[in-house]
């Protein structure tokens, strides 16, 4: 299952300043499994005790993952993967 | 009723106007609550008010008083008028890469504006006004992220109006910005009728606005509550303003850009729940008009063209 993955200007140290990347996998969590294997160091700026960290917003193809299994949930193949600081609105 | 003793008793029970050109079958229908309709014209007249009024009510506000608020715009707009109005001072914190309308709105209500820098956007609003309080003690930061008087104000007034003009109601659409909104109204309906579901749309900025130096620098409002939603999208710019020139095209609704990205949220609802064979009324905010963005050259010229110019800025 390919996936593109948006990376956020503050995440970019860890793929060479790439803005978007290529990765693998059926779940989210295997998606970012696949992109620490290429990119060392990205899963732990995501991920904290086996959940997404507080500050960090993933969308698969503009859905946040939080309300569909969250790290399980299912990354169809082409999705477009998003991943943002939380920051304020109003 | 539409005689009022003054304008901040004219506040609330706006409309709520079906979508028949938008709304995909005569089973999924779309609604618009229509809150330009307030006294400044946005929603957020609703918990602007609700906050003064009990900041009087706790004896934080006093006449005379100096208010402070970190806004990008429209809570400032309204917190103006209501000081305006009661006799209050009012500073807002505003990042510089909002539009050049809600200057001059703020402004004629005698506000007085302090710039925080475009990079981190609101981000960086809440943070340059919490260090403005820290050193003006005096001053009453209501504080729209944290304050419970904001989601109670949705919950008070705009849950109790939706249910009133709409009791089939099955969806709730709303922008996410302090999350006052979802939380106030989505608590609401959630007790009335437990299988609502509540959607939330957020903007997707250009990458100024997320320019943090680190992800701990972060933030998620106080008052965001995720168990009440169950559902949120992250909406662009060229989609926010495909919705908005939509809306105006279709139905005739004049709405501010947030609006679209509201809109583009509704219609994916709309359309799940058509694939699946349910009959759906859908709520969304209108959550002002737009006049206050048409120097952004929203409305006009290709789309491409007006999302480019609105990257790295916050129009909702």
């Amino acid at each position: 299952m390919a996936v593109s993955v948006s990376i956020p200007t503050i995440l970019r140290t860890h793929t060479g300043g790439e803005k978007n990347v290529p990765a693998d996998g059926g779940t989210l969590l295997e998606v970012i499994d696949n992109l620490e294997s290429n990119h060392p160091g990205l899963k732990a700026r995501l991920v904290k005790d086996g959940v997404l960290h507080r500050f960090v917003n993933v969308y698969v193809n503009d859905e946040d993952v939080r309300f569909s299994g969250g790290l399980e949930a299912a990354v169809a193949d082409g999705a477009n993967v998003t991943i943002l600081p939380a920051v304020a609105g109003g | 009723m539409a005689k009022y003793d003054s304008l901040l008793d004219a506040l609330g029970d706006t409309p709520l106007v079906g979508l028949p050109r938008l709304s995909p079958s005569g089973d999924v229908r779309l609604w618009a609550k229509l809150e330009d309709r307030n006294p400044t014209g946005s929603i957020k007249d609703r918990p602007a008010l609700a906050m003064v009024e009990a900041a009087e009510r706790d004896g934080r506000l006093t006449p005379g008083c100096t208010i402070l608020e970190p806004t990008s715009g429209n809570t400032g707009i309204s917190l103006a008028m209501a000081a305006k109005l009661k006799g209050y001072d009012l500073v807002c914190v505003m990042p510089e890469n909002t539009s050049e309308e809600r200057r001059q709105l703020l402004e004629a209500y005698g506000a007085r504006i302090i710039y925080s820098p475009a990079a981190g956007g609101s981000n960086q609003a809440v943070a340059t006004a919490k260090g403005i309080a820290a050193e003006n003690p005096s001053w009453v930061m209501l504080y729209q992220y944290g304050n419970p008087a904001n989601a109670g104000a949705h919950y008070a007034t705009t849950g109790p109006e939706i249910l009133r003009d709409l009791p089939t109601v099955t969806h709730f659409v709303a922008g996410l910005g302090t999350t006052g909104t979802l939380v106030g109204v989505g608590r609401y309906l959630r007790e009335q009728k437990p299988d609502v579901q509540i959607i939330a749309a957020e903007p997707r900025y250009g990458e100024l606005v997320y320019g943090l130096r680190n992800l701990d620098e972060g933030f998620v409002p106080e008052l965001y509550d995720p168990e009440v939603l169950t559902g949120r999208f992250s909406v662009g710019s060229h989609d926010a303003l495909r919705r908005t020139r939509e809306l105006l095209e279709n139905e005739g609704i004049f709405a501010g850009i947030s609006t679209g990205a509201i809109l583009h949220a509704a219609l994916a609802a709309a359309e799940k729940a058509a694939g699946a064979g349910e009959r759906a009324d859908i709520v969304f905010i209108v959550a002002d008009a737009g006049w206050k963005y048409l120097s952004t050259g929203a409305y006009g010229g290709s789309l491409d063209e007006a999302a480019a110019k609105l990257d790295g800025h916050l129009w909702a």
